[in-house]
Order: C-alpha cells, then structure tokens, then sequence
C-alpha cells in the first residue's frame, strides 16, 4: 500500500465547503504591491479526500505505538497516555507564556518541583530546566565550564577531553564553546584508557565530556579514579545524560564526581516528541557551577500553602550565563516529564532503570544464546549493548544494513546501526523497560530467520524490505541529490 | 584482503602515501577504508596553502555511515587538492589509489616518510581488524 501525495490527489474546483470560514475577512485595504499574482497553489479536495489520505498516511506509520522499537531511550521510549493528558489540562494549555508569576503559580510549583525531583535522581546541587533540547543542553554546560573557569582566572584551560566512542555531538559542542577537542581512546573491555587519558590531562584541561554507561553500552569501570584525576588537574566533568535510563534511581553522576549533566527529558523522561523535537535538555551542576545557571529558574519562597514561586533573574543569579531560549524551555515537554516522574515516585523511578537493564541483558543472552557475536561478551549490558554482525559479512556478505531492512518486514523498527563506530556492522540494541518477554522473544526469533534466510539466499536480505511501501532507498543519491520541492508530474493531474 | 600496493606507504589510519619524488606527496584513502565507510556522500578538503603537521586532521570524507577525519601523514603544505571529488566523491569508492587521491603536500621534514608504514606492515595492521 502506498499513499500519492495530498497534491496529486488535487482536482480543479473541488472543495471541502463545510471547512470553509462562513464570512472570509475582506482584505482590501492592503497595498496592491502586497497582494498575491497567481493562485497559492493549495491541493484542490474534498472533506473526504483529505480524511481518507491522512488516515492512510497514520496507518503507514512504523512507530512505538504499532511496533517493537529497539532504538529505545537513545530515540523515544513509550510515552504513557496520562502524561499527556495532565499536561494537556486547561490551565496549563491555555496559560499565555507572557502571564505574570503571580497567575502562574501552579504551573511554576509543577517546574519546581520538577527541578528538586531531578537534583534528587541526579545528585545535583541545582537544576535550570531551561536548555530546548540535549544539544542545547550540552552547549550549556560547556558554557558553564568556561565561564567557571573564566571567572577564577584561568584562561589558558581550552581543552575539552572527549573519548572516542562518544556522542558525535559532544566534540561537536566543545567546539561550538571554542575549546579543542582531545580526544581519548578506549580501551578493550571498552572503558575510558586510563593511562592515555592520564598523559593528556593537563593546566589546559577545561574538562571531560563523559556518557556514563558509555555508548558501548558499558559501565564506565574505573568512573571514581577519572573524576579524581580530572579534578586534581583542576578540570570539570561533565556528564552526557543520553544513557540516563540506564542507572535512575542507582547510581547518581553527583556522586560519580560530575559537575554539570544533562537530561533529555523528552527521551528518559518519555515524552512525545518528533524528529527534531520539542525536546528539553534540562542541566544539573554541582556546588562549583551554581552561579553560571542559565535563567530563568524557577525560585520558591516560603513552605507549604504559603509558599511563593517566582523566575530567578540576573538579580539573584549574577554570573548565569544568560538565556539559552525565550521563556521556559519547551514548558509542554517539562509538564509531561513531571507527570512522568509523579506516576512512578522514588520506587518506580528504579524499576525503570531495573527492568531496562533486565530487558538489555536478557535480550543480549538470548542472542548470544542464538549464535550472534557480542561486542563486549565478558561485561554485563546496560539498558542496551551491542551485537556486531562482522562475521555474516565475511562468510554471507550481508551486512547491518541489509539485517536492519529485513527487520522491518517482520515487523520490527531496526536498531541504530553502525553507531558507535568503534564497533565494525554493529547493531546497538536498547529494548527499554516496557517491552514483554515475548515481545522481545519475538525479535530474537526474528534475527535468528533473517540468519538463516541469509545463509539460504542472500540476496533475499539485499531487497528488503519487500513488504513496506517504500523499499530500499538509494541513500547515497538521497544524499547527495536532494529533492525537496514538489513538481507535478506533467500526467498529474490526468492520472486515475 | 583488499588490494595494497607495494610502491606506497601507509598510515596506521589508513591513509596511502606516495612519493612524488619532487619533495611533495600525494595522499588519499586505502581501498580497506574505503570499502569499510561504504559509498562517500562529500569529501571536505583543505585550502591549498594550508600547513599542517603530522597527525592534524587535514580532510573529512563523509559515507552514508559515518563521516572520518583525513590526518596528515608528515609536516607540510597542502599544494593541490583533488577538486573532482567534490562533485564526484564516488571516484575515492571506485578508484582509491588512482582518480580518487584527495591532496598533495609538500615533505617539510624527510625523515617522517620512513616513519611511515610498508605495505606489509600496513598488511598486517588490515588483517587484524579484519579479524
């Protein structure tokens, strides 16, 4: 089943008349050289038409709500139902950004406590929820780490320590704060090397941008001895909260020596989000940053029924590094992650990261189990690890792509492939807390017959997939050649 | 094992390195590099005139997979870039040693080409990742 374009589905005259705006508003006193030539070029249909196409186009949705999603946390974990309709209450709807405090007292107590929840899951000893997303996130805590260092003096730290097996945005954000990147490799069992990372800590040594478990899906072992070292050399560290999912309610990057985290609520704290947002990245620093927050914050005077909630300015926070987004970050994204972490309280903020870790492991054993190669067999999986599928392209010359796009044709949304790029034909799997034991059965048996199909034909995986409407895609013509604006095919509009 | 010609040198980031013989080199990627970034999409390269030394990032090639950084392979200046690749980054999947070259640099320091790695040493370091 495919779906034409709205555009095609368009004939001249026809209309939805009773859509149309009863009086239309005479525009007539705009100046001629403002007004319109030719027609907008708006799709010509009928209520009918527009329904059946939007529907048809939400049926060929491959998303969470219809199929098993192994890109879990690190793309979009299950978004439960009541966080969105709390969020979508009236008063929080219809509150207009500009509303002063003193009429926005509910909403500030929610973001309030949303701050005092999030220091309490990370160990922090502040949180600005303002960042949009995690990129802007991360921007603001490497701004922190500057400014820290440019308000004592110590000009000469323009050194960000990134290990290789990070996130492509962390060097790319050191770099956007102006410092350079030193990059660390990792060693076998797929920590930070201790020893190289010790020869390249130094007096230029801004700080270190960590994940922690790493994106290779490993808990950084020797996590105490890097933040004393990064310390001592005068360095701040700084915790890349993409794996947050994996330690909630276990282990708190406070307590591992972090300085400044950040959270991508829209992800660990599952809220609905498309590609490219709304996102939040909210930030927690330590003791040493809490003078560089980015405003507004919100601030609560008093307790109980008499406390007062206001935003904190320049006034109370002197050195913030300022705004980092208009308002309040993404406030519908911050509503839905307070929802989120009400519903499961301290207990349940737990099972997630348990029941995440539990799915990963028992995912990752079964595959093993089933003959896949894992990438780090002798460390226990985080929320999610990391099956490399080297071998079937040196004995069957099928590589991770083609077992991706098979997948699709068993109903599965592939895993992130190819990243981290350690790892050669790598698969890195996050099934997340809410998946059964069947579900993820399921996924196994699957990998298992797209192994076997390989080994009988390969060229069975090559096409895939063959049962979605849009099957393999040129992605290096997609790349390179870019097609962007619609043009009518000359039959367009003749066609059946 | 993929192709590695005798006559050049080689980097342990899988960089080839020829002797121009006129105190320059020319420098691209290894068919083993190529063949394990997939298809190329853009090939970033240096202004000509640009010094770099050894081990600075001096180009980016970008696949549908990744984008990698292109070191320096000895101290120099940049003298000529492979201005083709940047409507036809294919030529560096179809033909690495040849029509896919990326840069040329002059060899501020003759000493650093025999830092280089042979083709057997190169070899060896291929085989192991292949492992």
């Amino acid at each position: 089943m495919t779906e034409r374009l709205i555009f095609e589905h368009s004939r001249p005259g026809r209309r939805a008349f009773a859509q149309a705006p009863a009086s239309a508003p005479a525009v007539d006193d705009l100046p001629a050289n403002l007004k319109r030539e030719s027609a907008l070029g708006l799709p010509e249909v009928s209520e009918l038409d527009v329904v059946r196409h939007y529907t048809r186009l939400s049926q060929l949705n491959f998303s969470i709500d219809t199929h098993f999603y192994p890109l879990g946390s690190c793309t979009m974990k299950y978004n439960p139902r009541a966080c969105n309709t709390l969020a979508s209450l009236p008063g929080f709807l219809n509150r207009h950004p500009l509303a002063p405090a003193s009429h926005s007292q509910g909403m500030l107590a929610c973001f309030h406590d949303l701050q005092e929840i999030l220091k309490t899951v990370t160990g922090m000893s502040a949180v600005s929820l303002t960042p949009m997303a995690g990129a802007q996130g991360e921007f603001t805590g490497v701004a922190m780490i500057k400014a820290y260092h440019e308000a004592r003096g110590d000009t000469e730290r323009n050194e960000i320590l990134v290990p290789d097996a990070a996130h492509g945005t962390n060097p790319a954000t050191a770099v956007m704060c102006g410092c350079k990147v030193v990059e660390i490799p990792t060693d076998a069992d797929g920590d930070v090397d201790i020893e190289a990372l010790r020869a390249k800590v130094g007096p230029k040594t801004a700080g270190i941008m960590l994940t922690n478990p790493s994106t290779l899906g490993v808990f950084e072992q020797d996590i105490l001895e890097i933040s004393k070292m990064i310390h001592e050399a005068g360095g701040l560290l700084y915790y890349d909260g993409a794996n947050l999912n994996a330690i909630l309610g276990k282990v708190r990057p406070g307590d591992m020596g972090f300085d400044v985290i950040h959270m991508n609520l829209h992800k660990t704290f599952s809220t609905p989000h498309g590609g490219g947002g709304p996102g939040s990245g909210a930030v927690g620093v330590s003791k040493r940053l809490r003078d560089f927050m980015p405003i507004p914050v919100v601030g609560r005077e008093g307790e109980g029924k008499s406390a007062r909630y206001r935003w904190l300015t320049e006034k109370d926070v002197p050195n913030t590094i300022g705004r980092v987004s208009t308002f309040m970050g993404n406030a519908g994204v911050l509503l839905r992650a307070y929802v989120y972490a009400r519903l499961l309280g301290r207990e349940g903020m737990t099972r997630v990261s348990e029941f995440a870790t539990l799915n990963s492991n028992y995912l990752m054993a079964r595959l093993k189990q089933a003959g896949f190669e894992v990438a780090f067999p002798d460390r226990r999986a985080s929320h999610e690890f990391i099956v490399t599928l080297k071998k079937q392209k040196q004995q069957l010359d099928v590589t991770a792509t083609d077992f991706a796009k098979r997948l699709l044709d068993y109903g599965y949304h592939a895993p992130t492939i190819y990243f981290p790029l350690l790892v050669p034909e790598c698969f890195l799997i996050e099934p997340t807390e809410t998946e059964s034991r069947e579900t993820l059965d399921g996924f196994v048996d699957a990998m298992v017959a797209i192994w076997n199909e390989a080994k009988a034909d390969a060229a069975t995986l090559k096409n895939a997939p063959v049962s979605l409407p849009v099957r393999r895609l040129d992605e290096v013509a997609a790349a390179k050649s870019l097609d962007l604006k619609y043009e009518p095919a000359d039959d367009a509009r003749s066609a059946a | 094992m993929s192709d590695i010609p005798n006559e050049l040198s080689y980097t342990k980031s899988h960089e080839w390195v020829a002797n121009d013989g006129d105190g320059t080199v020319t420098v691209g990627i290894t068919e083993y590099a190529q063949g394990s970034l997939g298809d190329l999409v853009f090939v970033e390269l240096p202004e000509t005139g640009t010094k770099f030394a050894v081990g600075d990032p001096v180009a980016v090639v970008e696949s549908v997979k990744a984008a990698s950084d292109i070191y320096a392979p000895v101290d120099g200046e940049i003298v000529e870039v492979n201005e083709e690749l940047a409507d036809s980054p294919e030529r560096v999947n179809e033909d690495p040693f040849g029509e896919g070259w990326l840069f040329k640099m002059t060899v501020d320091n003759t000493e650093q080409l025999s830092d280089l790695l042979d083709a057997e040493a190169y070899g060896d370091i291929v085989e192991a990742e292949e492992d």
